[in-house]
C-alpha cells in the first residue's frame, strides 16, 4: 500500500498499520466495499442537498460544483496534535505581534532581522494601517496554517494565511456527514469535537469589540454576495453565528457607525467579519472603483466605530516573500526557537538564490509571492520541458516576484475508491482563532487531498478534494 | 432583520406560489384541451393572460400551439415567469436569506429546485405532463410545510407570508379579470356547455372544485363561483381570505415593531373591499370594474411594503 518513499499515515512507510488508525482499520475490514460505495454516493448527495457548493470563477454565474468528499477520515493521535497546535499558537502569537511592531515601530527592521524593502516595496502593506492600533490588539483573528507532513515527526508549515482563510465550513460539514453516515464508527472511536467552532467564533469576534460600543456586540459577516465562490461558507457562518450576512450595499456610515439597513431603519455593527479583500472593502480609502465595499468605514475603523475582522493590511504577514523569514519572525517575537518548521524557501529577488532556482527548475516548485489557489506555481518534477522553459522566461523577466521550495514527498491518506483503498498526498488547514481573551485553535481542520493519483495540487480549484480529520482523545 | 432579507423572503414566497399557480393553470389548460371538441387556442390564450405571460410570448412565437404554450410556461428561460425561472428565483432568494431558513426550508427549497430543473431539462412529454405538474407540487407544498413547521414565528414568517398571499391574491383576481365575461348574467346560453367549461376552468385554476361541492352542491352556477373566489372566508384563494392574511401580517409586523405603516392601511382599505355581504353589489358595481381596482390595490400595497420596510432602500 505504500512504496517506501513516501510517508503514507495509515501505513507508514512500510505497510505496517499506524496506531491512529487501528479501531478504524477493524471497522473498515468489516465493512462491505458496496455498503461503502453506496455510501460514498449517499455523500454526494447529502452535499448537494445542503447546497455545500462553490462557483467556479470564470464559469457561468449559476454554474455550482461540489468539492469532492471522501469518506475515508484523516485521523491524527492527540500526541501528534498537541505538539502541532503548540507550533501553530506560538506561530499565531507571532503573527499578531509582527503585524502589530510593522504598523508602528518597526522594531524588527530597526533590529535588522528583516530589511526595509520587504515591508515598503510589499504591495499587501497597507499605509493605512500606519500607527492604527486594532480593538485588543488583534490584527489576525481567524487564520489558517498551511501544514503538510513528511514523515512521523516531520511536519511544515507550508503557508500561513492570515487574510481571509476559507475552507471551515468544509471542515464543519465534512464532520457531519460523517457522523450521519456513520454513527456507528464515532460510538467506537473518540474523536475530538469540532462543532463549537461557530459559537468561539462569535464569542473570539464579540471579545474585540471596539470602544464605542456600548453593550452586547453586534456581529455581521460581509459577502461580496451570492455569486462568490465562497458564498456557502459565508451564509453558513453567519447562520451558524446567528448573525446578520450583509453586503456592501446593506451598510452605511451613519453618525460615526457603520449601520446595516434593517426593516426598522439603520442599526450600527460593531464588529464586522468581512470576506471582502482589503482593496474592495472601501471605495473611498481604497480602491475606487468598488461596488463591494463601504464608503467611509476605514475613517470609522480608525476612529474606533467599528472592529474589522481580520484588519486590513494582515496581507503583509502572509505574504510568500515574508514567509521566508518566518522563523526569525517566530524567534524575534517570542524569545523561543520556532516550534513548527519551515519548508526552505529560495527567495528569487536574492541573485545567489535566482541562480540556484534557475539551475534546478526541474527539482523545484516555483510560486508566485503573491499567487493563491495553486495558480501559477511550477512543480518542476511533474511539468515538461516546455512548462519549465515558459516558466523560466517568466521568472527571468520578474524575479521579485518568486520563491522556490524543493519537492516535499507530501504524506499521503489514502482515499477511497472502486478499487478499495489508494494512497493520496494530504495537506491541513488548522484554523485559529485570536481575541484578547486568547488563542483556540479547532482539533484538526481541513485536509485537502489530491484526488489524482501522484499529484501534489490539492487545491479544489484545480481537482482537490476533502476529507473529515479527526483529532483523537488519547 | 435586514431590508435585504425581507425582500428576499417575500420574493421567495412569491415566486414559489407563482410557480404553483402557473403549473395548475398549465394542467387546466391541458385539461379543457383534452375534454373539449374543437378550438382550444382561446383557452391557452386566456390561460396566458392569467398567468400574465401572453404578451411575451407573443413576442417570440407567431401562432399559439398547445406544445409550445405549455413549453413557454413550464420550462422557457426567456420568461421570467415560467415554472422553471420561478423556481430557480425562489431557490436564488433563498440562498440569499439563507440564514433567516431553517435547514428543513432551505433542504425542501433546494431540493425543489434540483428535481425540478432535472425533470424540465427536456421538453415534457404529453404523456408526462400530468406527473410533472403534480409533482411540482408536491415539491412546492413541502416548502410550505416545512416552513409552517420549523420557522420561529417572527417578522421573518410575516414576509414569507406576505408574500405567499400577495401571490396568491393576485392570481386569482387575474383569472377573474380574464374571465369575468363568462361570469356575467346573460341572455344567451346560460348554463350551456360553453358555460360549464368556462366556469369549471376558473374553479381549477384556483383548486376549487372541491370546495366549491361542499359548499354549494354539484350545480355550477356564475353568481356563486364570483362569491366563492371573491368574498368567501373559508376558500384559501378567495380574495377575501388572502386579504384578511395580508391584513394580519402585516398587523403582527406593526404590533412586532411598534408602528403602523402605510402598508397596513391599504391593507384594511382592501380588507374593508370584501366586508360587504353579497356578490350582487359586487356585480352592480361592475365585476371587471372591482377586480381591476382589487388588482392595482394589489399592487400598490405590494410598492408600499417594499417601501415601508426597505426592501431596496
Amino acid at each position: 500500500m505504500s512504496d517506501g518513499e513516501i510517508f503514507d499515515e495509515m501505513w507508514g512507510r512500510d505497510a505496517t498499520l499506524r496506531s491512529p488508525y487501528s479501531e478504524f482499520n477493524t471497522w473498515f475490514e468489516a465493512e462491505d466495499p458496496a455498503r461503502l460505495r453506496q455510501k460514498q454516493r449517499e455523500a454526494d448527495d447529502l452535499f448537494r442537498l445542503t447546497g455545500i457548493t462553490f462557483n467556479v470563477y470564470g464559469q457561468s454565474a449559476a454554474e455550482e460544483r461540489l468539492i469532492p468528499f471522501d469518506i475515508i477520515p484523516r485521523i491524527i493521535s492527540g500526541r501528534e496534535w498537541q505538539k502541532l497546535s503548540k507550533g501553530i499558537e506560538q506561530r499565531v502569537r507571532a503573527i499578531n505581534a509582527f503585524l502589530h511592531d510593522i504598523y508602528n515601530r518597526q522594531e524588527i527592521i530597526k533590529a535588522g532581522r528583516l530589511p526595509q524593502e520587504m515591508i515598503s516595496k510589499n504591495e499587501a502593506f497597507q499605509p493605512k494601517m500606519i500607527g492604527v492600533t486594532p480593538p485588543g490588539g488583534i490584527y489576525t483573528h481567524i487564520v489558517g496554517i498551511d501544514l503538510v507532513r513528511t514523515g512521523d515527526n516531520e511536519f511544515y508549515v507550508l503557508e500561513d494565511n492570515a487574510r481571509t482563510p476559507s475552507g471551515v465550513s468544509y471542515m464543519l460539514e465534512n464532520r457531519e456527514t460523517m457522523l450521519h453516515m456513520f454513527p456507528e464508527l464515532f460510538a467506537k472511536t473518540n474523536v475530538r469535537r469540532v462543532s463549537d467552532y461557530p459559537s468561539n467564533l462569535r464569542r473570539s469576534l464579540a471579545a474585540c469589540a471596539p470602544s464605542m460600543c456600548d453593550g452586547p456586540p453586534t456581529v455581521a459577516v460581509l459577502t461580496p454576495g451570492i455569486y462568490n465562490s465562497a458564498y456557502f461558507e459565508h451564509s453558513f457562518l453567519a447562520d451558524q453565528m446567528g448573525v446578520e450576512l450583509v453586503e456592501g450595499h446593506d451598510l452605511r456610515v451613519v453618525d460615526g457607525r457603520v449601520a446595516m439597513r434593517t426593516t426598522r431603519g439603520y442599526q450600527p455593527i460593531d464588529v464586522l467579519y468581512r470576506r471582502v479583500d482589503d482593496d474592495f472593502l472601501d471605495p473611498l480609502n481604497f480602491n475606487p472603483e468598488s461596488q463591494l465595499g463601504i464608503p467611509g468605514i476605514m475613517d470609522v475603523y480608525r476612529a474606533g466605530g467599528i472592529t474589522i475582522a481580520n484588519a486590513p493590511g494582515t496581507g503583509i504577514a502572509d505574504d510568500k516573500a515574508i514567509y521566508s523569514y518566518m522563523p526569525d519572525i517566530v524567534e524575534f517575537y517570542t524569545g523561543e526557537r520556532p516550534i513548527l518548521e519551515n519548508v526552505p524557501t529560495w527567495r528569487c529577488s536574492d541573485a545567489d538564490s535566482l541562480q540556484y532556482v534557475l539551475d534546478n527548475l526541474s527539482e523545484l516548485v516555483v510560486k508566485e509571492v503573491h499567487g493563491s489557489g495553486g495558480y501559477g506555481m511550477l512543480i518542476g518534477p511533474t511539468a515538461s520541458k516546455k512548462e519549465i522553459a515558459d516558466f523560466r522566461k517568466k521568472l527571468m523577466a520578474k524575479p521579485t516576484n518568486y520563491i522556490a521550495q524543493p519537492t516535499l514527498s507530501l504524506s499521503t491518506v489514502p482515499i477511497f475508491t472502486k478499487k478499495g483503498l489508494a494512497p493520496r498526498h494530504v495537506d491541513l488547514r488548522p484554523f485559529v482563532l485570536c481575541s484578547p481573551d486568547g488563542i483556540n485553535i479547532t482539533p484538526g481542520g481541513l485536509t485537502r487531498v489530491a484526488l489524482k493519483k501522484g499529484s501534489l495540487v490539492v487545491n479544489s480549484s484545480q481537482g482537490g478534494g476533502t476529507k473529515d480529520t479527526w483529532v483523537l482523545e488519547d | 432583520m435586514l431590508g435585504k432579507t425581507a425582500n428576499g423572503l417575500f420574493w421567495m414566497y412569491r415566486s414559489l406560489e407563482r410557480a404553483e399557480n402557473t403549473s395548475r393553470l398549465i394542467e387546466t389548460g391541458q385539461r379543457i384541451a383534452l375534454t373539449r371538441t374543437g378550438d382550444a387556442d382561446d383557452e391557452w390564450r386566456s390561460i396566458m393572460q392569467t398567468a400574465g405571460v401572453e404578451f411575451s410570448y407573443n413576442l417570440s412565437h407567431d401562432e399559439v400551439a398547445k406544445d409550445q404554450v405549455i413549453d413557454w410556461m413550464l420550462r422557457s428561460k426567456d420568461n421570467p415567469s415560467s415554472v422553471l425561472s420561478t423556481i430557480a428565483a425562489a431557490r436564488q432568494n433563498a440562498r440569499m436569506v439563507r440564514t433567516a431558513l431553517t435547514m428543513e426550508v432551505w433542504e425542501a427549497v433546494n431540493a425543489c429546485y434540483m428535481a425540478t430543473k432535472e425533470d424540465l431539462a427536456r421538453k415534457v412529454s404529453e404523456r408526462d405532463l400530468p406527473a410533472v405538474l403534480k409533482n411540482i407540487r408536491q415539491r412546492t407544498a413541502l416548502v410550505r410545510g416545512t416552513t409552517h413547521g420549523t420557522m420561529l414565528r417572527n417578522d421573518l414568517y410575516d414576509f414569507a407570508r406576505i408574500g405567499t398571499f400577495l401571490e396568491r391574491a393576485d392570481n386569482t383576481a387575474r383569472i377573474l379579470d380574464v374571465k369575468y365575461y363568462v361570469l356575467l348574467p346573460s341572455v344567451f346560453a346560460v348554463g350551456g356547455t360553453v358555460d360549464n367549461v368556462q366556469w369549471e376552468l376558473i374553479l381549477r385554476a384556483v383548486s376549487a372544485r372541491g370546495g366549491y361541492r361542499t359548499v354549494y352542491g354539484s350545480t355550477i352556477n356564475s353568481r356563486d363561483i364570483a362569491q366563492f373566489l371573491i368574498l368567501d372566508k373559508r376558500m384559501p384563494r378567495s380574495l377575501n381570505f388572502c386579504v384578511s392574511k395580508l391584513r394580519d401580517n402585516l398587523g403582527y409586523l406593526a404590533q412586532d415593531y411598534g408602528s403602523k405603516l402605510p402598508s397596513l392601511d391599504i391593507a384594511d382599505r382592501l380588507a374593508q373591499r370584501f366586508s360587504i355581504h353579497d356578490v350582487d353589489e359586487i356585480f352592480d358595481f361592475g365585476l371587471h370594474e372591482y377586480i381591476q381596482s382589487v388588482l392595482s390595490s394589489l399592487g400598490e400595497l405590494s410598492g408600499q411594503i417594499e417601501e415601508d420596510y426597505r426592501f431596496y432602500v
